[in-house]
């Protein structure tokens, strides 16, 4: 590399992914092939070969664009988690693609795009590039949501995805404006090093509840969660697990990031909003899921709850909850993308279902389908020793840490009420008589459960490693 | 009189306010739907461009171009997805767009 290019080695993976993503569009465009699973292995490779960068930079951390971009140890923890939580979505949609006629080269181009959005908004030092990477993110999902253009409910989950998400932007710039306005600055260094010296003021304040309303949106807790069952319900479903997945993680790293380095002086007025906003989620999330009959629709409930409970982690503002926050976000990756490859797999003749009721009876013709579904709900419930379990343990305990007793208790009191709706499946799947069968399972969503069980079921072995990472990536933000 | 920083907030707040409620009480039309989020990424500019001489600080002001660019992007995109919708049901009134219940 010249030395003259050496400087923007840090944000190399970035620049490498927006590249590769507009070289798969020419060759989509040029390549003839219409129908093809080529481009999405190029997009799974060039994901792979991203992460394989990012892995091999030296730890520490670097600032480029005076100060715009950030790569340190937690946004390259996150990076990772959204690289391999967009690699397993891809290998989730070729079959769904298929079956819908929508194998698409633009599919794999548009999700690359979103990732480069995602990978810079855990990267985001300033409100420019927070913003800027933010709707490069959003934009791509829009489009991805409204995918199957034949399909009413895929154009209205894009149009409701679209109006909700141009809205939530709009909040999150109007407040943006406001703290640029209070502050004089856009840098989260200078936002910090101001409000040191002079305290909040009202101005300030307001800009922060806007920025804070727009990230809800993005993250989907309450009282911003109303679009989620719906476009959940409505896109196709390996773009469900596509948005289920990454995005979450990035919405989460920017949150963090934005309060732990713009805002610290004013904590008390943002823990107030953050612990608000997950008492929120977690009671909407454990209750409304209770009456769904569409497993998407429920998942949507259930990532909410998940949402409520991370939440947890940042309400209590220490570096240990920042550490649970990022087991946690890890973890459910895992559990969503295995989820939604048991989901991909309930396949008839006739197509997709996606009724609660067609699992009746799953234990009998496909007992290894049946039995990692299982495992993967009850970890989701967060039954020890799976995975879940240990999400759930790192967050509460830094509440309580951090003196937010009552808040872990209803963290704890909310799970065992989702518990219901989880053993609610689990009972159809084994007690009841059985439905019409499955297709059998395609050997990619095979691939992807086999990976994320394995992960869920043995994650306590190996648990040390996931800790001491996810410490070490939470130092580098305070 | 004087026209000083408080009237460009004041400004651009009135129109933020009527981009917000544009979006929750119209019952028409997607389009004046999209027609409200660009109002309010142009209150938003106004705030901006005001701090920014205000402050003397240009950073406001390149945000505000940057600001223009991306709405410019939201709004193909959203065009392009009402012009999908429309396809499939044949209307683009707010009222009919309830196949899922939220």
């Amino acid at each position: 590399m010249p030395p003259a290019l050496a400087i923007y080695a840090p944000i190399f993976p970035e620049i490498f992914l927006a590249l590769a993503a507009m070289a798969l569009l020419m060759y989509g465009v040029f390549g003839g092939d219409r129908e093809s699973e080529v481009p999405g292995w190029l997009a799974v490779l060039i994901l792979a070969a991203t992460g394989a960068l990012v892995l091999m930079q030296a730890p520490g951390a670097v600032q480029l664009f005076d100060g715009a971009v950030i790569v340190d140890d937690f946004a390259r923890f996150m990076k990772l988690l959204i690289l391999g939580g967009s690699g397993f979505a891809l290998i989730l949609s070729f079959d769904y693609l298929r079956d819908a006629k929508i194998l698409k080269f633009e599919f794999p181009v548009i999700a690359l795009l979103s990732t480069v959005g995602m990978m810079l908004m855990a990267s985001a030092n300033n409100l420019i590039s927070l913003y800027m990477a933010l709707e490069l993110q959003s934009l791509a999902l829009y489009v991805l949501c409204a995918f199957r253009r034949d399909s009413v409910l895929s154009a209205e989950a894009g149009l409701k995805y679209f109006v909700l998400g141009a809205l939530s932007s709009g909040l999150l710039l109007y407040g943006c404006s406001l703290v640029y306005g209070f502050t004089g600055t856009m840098s989260f260094a200078g936002i910090a090093s101001v409000l040191q010296t002079s305290g909040s003021n009202i101005g300030l304040v307001f800009g922060l509840v806007f920025i804070l309303c727009g990230v809800a949106f993005k993250l989907s807790a309450v009282p911003f969660h109303m679009w989620t069952p719906d476009v959940y319900q409505g896109a196709p479903t390996p773009v469900t697990a596509f948005l289920a997945a990454a995005p979450k993680v990035a919405a989460f790293a920017m949150l963090i990031r934005l309060v732990e380095d713009a805002f610290p002086a004013v904590a008390t007025d943002w823990k107030q909003i953050v612990i608000a906003v997950s008492v929120g989620s977690m009671l909407l999330g454990a209750f409304a899921a209770i009456g769904q009959t569409n497993i998407k629709r429920l998942m949507a409930y259930s990532s909410i709850g998940h949402v409520g409970y991370a939440l947890v982690g940042i309400a209590a503002g220490t570096p240990e909850g920042v550490k649970g926050v990022m087991i946690y976000l890890a973890i459910y990756v895992v559990m969503t993308l295995g989820t939604f490859a048991c989901i991909l797999a309930m396949r008839r003749k006739g197509g997709h279902v996606e009724d609660i009721a067609e699992l009746s009876g799953l234990s009998r013709h496909q007992p290894m389908l049946a039995f990692m579904l299982a495992m993967l709900l009850f970890s989701m419930a967060g039954i020890p020793p799976l995975a879940g379990f240990f999400a759930k343990y790192f967050v509460f305990t830094a509440a309580i840490q951090a003196g937010l007793f009552w808040l872990a208790v209803l963290g704890v009191l909310t799970s065992v009420v989702s518990t219901f709706y989880y053993l609610a499946i689990i009972s159809k799947m084994y007690f009841q008589e059985p439905a019409a069968n499955f297709e059998p399972m395609p050997g990619k969503l095979r691939f992807v459960l086999a990976v994320t069980g394995v992960i869920t079921l043995f994650l306590f072995i190996p648990i040390n490693l996931l800790v001491t990472a996810a410490e070490a990536a939470a130092r580098s933000l305070f | 009189m004087e026209i000083g920083l408080p009237h460009y907030l004041s400004l651009a707040a009135i129109l933020f306010t009527i981009g917000v409620f544009g979006i929750f009480l119209n019952r028409k039309n997607v389009i004046v739907i999209l027609m409200s989020v660009e109002l309010m990424l142009l209150a938003v500019n106004i705030n901006l461009v005001a701090f920014s001489s205000f402050l003397g600080d240009l950073t406001g002001q390149i945000f505000a171009l940057l600001i223009l660019t991306v709405a410019a992007a939201e709004a193909a995109i959203g065009l392009a997805i009402v012009v999908v919708y429309y396809r499939n049901r044949g209307s683009i009134a707010v009222d009919d767009i309830n196949l899922m219940k939220g």
